[in-house]
């Protein structure tokens, strides 16, 4: 198996400010995560808000660097590299966010925003417009709209800009975190399909964050499902789709709007606030106060991502 | 002429915005809508299409001007609620309509506490005294899924989450028992298992008071759970509306059609999504005749000069496209 992005145990803790700068753990907000994603496939990442995707990834690219743990891309440890080392490495993987709206300089033309990462490789000016123009049409924007300003855009076009600077340095792995939820309904499709044409195209690597299960079970081949900065679930998609293990899959496999015909079920009662739970330290099962099985091994200890089939993992003591 | 049916009922409204230096957008276009008491309604439509603006406007909320309203009317238990004064319809909101917005917390006052917020209201529409309100109030907070502890009632809006606040407001609107309930986006900005949550919430509050709602939503999936019929809005106008299964079994505006088919599910897998190309108008540039024929790929020129008309199709299955019965194509290629 070519093990082309391999995270091994990556933790990221946010601070608080205590006193005399003595450091005080305020979230764990991934937490020991490991997975591996093989070279040329899609890799699904789905979660709740606040469960730490946007951290992992973050993390992942060493925009944030993580707290501990290991991140390996094509046979690169990316924790030993200089920080030069680092900066020419970084073409190798870039993000694309969620926002196009913010993603762009508005006070910068297509072309400017789309040129910094060429200048930083120093292309000669006559380089960059032919890589840009070529881009652009790859994109599916007219390359003659280069001059204009992100504003003259629309929401989805803005997004295709958006990808289209993020492969200006040719690279080789790409972070999707939520590329379209941000965009009207009927332009998603637009999108998913651009996604896919340029990962047949350059051969792309995709670490793909969302929290439409419809969409990543569309187009991961592999997924993982994350609670709290952990990892719950991790499969291939028709084994996760056909046999999901963890509760907390369960339910929210359940919860996927247009799936379940109604007769809704009883709910009074149960307060999820999941936010207001502690997250700095805890030796039980993330999951277990909202869990429907949880028996008394899971507020003794943490269940760890254990290999159940072939390439299947949970964490959970009930499996 | 006062319409005998339906708890809320829309004929006929065109809403425009006048700008100064700006071309007029022209919001909606002769929408009409009918809704009646125990009955969900949802208002489908992407951003932009108008959605928002019908719901300010049935509160009376819309700004005017910029906003004029140029034809139409909004009857409410058979009142015209575009004539109705200020103090009317003062009268008339919270008490009768009540409405939930897409971000709880931009719409619960931040420096006071969620007991008050909701306690203000009985006070003022059901002219409680303080303790009976307090009262009631953490009935309403059980039916909506709290404890019922006055923790809540306590806490300011930043403490809770989300999904609380959401909860709380669904409290707050209903708090009057209104007739009338306008969720718009109400889950949006919610994490789908609380998604789930509030759309059962919604539901079970529903059949339980008979409270007619309109629901607003871009989300074909979330309607599809909670709608008893359904209206598709494109660039201010309904192209589209019948009940929720027909519409699901037997969509016949190609815009419906085709958003059907653009939504990822996992048995699409390894194929390619039919996408629409093009991008939504918006309110300042709708295309003229059928404002969906620059993007609709059975479009004949006939759809280019007017605007075709609304017909009825079956039972009460209502939709606006010239094509429909003449020539019917496989939009899935």
């Amino acid at each position: 198996m070519d093990r082309f992005v391999d995270i091994k145990n990556l933790i990221k803790l946010f601070y608080d400010g205590g006193f005399l700068h003595r450091k005080r753990v305020a979230t764990r907000a991934v937490d020991g995560v490991s997975f591996t994603i093989t070279r040329d496939t899609i890799f699904g990442l789905v979660g709740e808000s606040g469960c730490g995707k946007t951290s992992l990834a973050r993390s992942v690219l060493y925009l944030d660097p993580p707290t501990a743990g290991e991140v390996w891309l094509d046979g690169t440890l990316l924790g030993r590299l200089s920080g030069k080392g680092m900066r020419s490495f970084r073409k190798r993987m870039q993000i694309v966010f969620q926002d196009p709206n913010s993603a762009l300089d508005p006070k910068m033309r297509i072309q400017d925003n789309l040129a910094e990462g060429l200048i930083n490789r120093r292309f000669s000016a006559d380089e960059r417009t032919g890589r840009i123009e070529n881009l652009l049409d790859l994109v599916g924007i007219p390359p003659g709209h280069r001059s204009r300003f992100p504003h003259e855009f629309s929401g989805g076009q803005k997004q295709r800009i958006v990808i289209a600077r993020a492969l200006t340095m040719e690279p080789d792995f790409l972070i999707l975190d939520e590329p379209v939820s941000n965009l009207d309904v009927s332009i998603q499709a637009q999108i998913i399909n651009l996604l896919m044409d340029l990962k047949k195209k350059r051969s792309l690597t995709y670490l793909f964050i969302s929290h439409d299960l419809n969409l990543v079970a569309y187009l991961s081949d592999h997924i993982a499902v994350m609670y709290q900065g952990k990892l719950m679930e991790m499969a291939s998609t028709d084994e996760i789709m056909n046999h999901p293990c963890h509760p907390y899959t369960l339910k929210l496999f359940s919860s996927i709007p247009g799936r379940r015909i109604t007769e809704p079920a009883d709910d009074t009662g149960i307060d999820v606030s999941t936010d207001d739970k502690d997250r700095r330290q805890s030796t039980c099962c993330p999951y277990e106060g909202q869990c429907g099985c949880a028996i008394e091994k899971c507020k003794n200890g943490i269940p760890e991502l254990m290999e159940i089939r072939d390439r299947h993992h949970v964490a959970c003591f009930n499996t | 002429m006062v319409p005998e049916y339906g708890l809320l009922n829309i004929q006929d409204l065109d809403v425009s915005f006048r700008q100064e230096h700006r071309t007029t957008a022209h919001a909606l276009r002769s929408v009409d809508l009918i809704l009646s008491s125990g009955e969900t309604h949802a208002l489908v439509g992407e951003s932009g299409s108008g959605k928002t603006v019908t719901a300010t406007c049935i509160m009376g909320l819309l700004p005017t001007p910029p906003a004029t309203v140029n034809r139409g009317q909004v009857f409410f238990k058979g009142k015209n609620l575009l004539n109705l004064s200020e103090n009317e319809k003062r009268r008339l909101r919270g008490k009768e309509i009540g409405m939930i917005f897409q971000e709880p917390g931009k719409y619960l006052n931040p420096a006071y506490k969620i007991g008050e917020q909701i306690i203000e209201t009985m006070m003022l529409h059901l002219r409680m005294n303080r303790s009976s309100a307090i009262k009631r109030a953490l009935e309403l907070l059980s039916l909506v899924g709290f404890n019922k502890n006055k923790r809540i009632l306590n806490s300011y809006p930043h403490e809770l989450s989300g999904g609380m606040k959401q909860r709380a407001m669904i409290a707050m609107a209903i708090c009057c028992q209104p007739s009338l309930l306008i969720a718009d986006e109400p889950t949006t900005a919610l994490d789908v298992t609380l998604q789930l949550q509030i759309l059962n919430l919604i539901h079970r509050l529903k059949d339980q008071f008979s409270i007619g709602v309109l629901f607003i939503s871009h989300d074909l999936g979330v309607v599809k759970e909670i709608a008893d019929k359904i209206s598709v809005i494109y660039a201010g106008k309904i192209i589209e509306s019948t009940t929720t299964n027909q519409l699901f079994e037997n969509p016949r505006h190609p815009y419906t059609r085709l958003l059907m088919l653009s939504i990822p599910d996992a048995a699409k897998r390894g194929s390619r999504l039919r996408s629409i190309p093009g991008a939504v108008p918006d309110a300042e540039h709708i295309p003229s005749g059928c404002s969906f024929h620059p993007r609709c790929p059975l479009a004949e020129p006939d759809c280019r000069k007017s605007i075709p008309p609304t017909k009825t199709y079956g039972d009460n299955h209502t939709a606006a496209c010239f094509l429909i019965g003449k020539k019917w194509i496989d939009l899935s290629t």
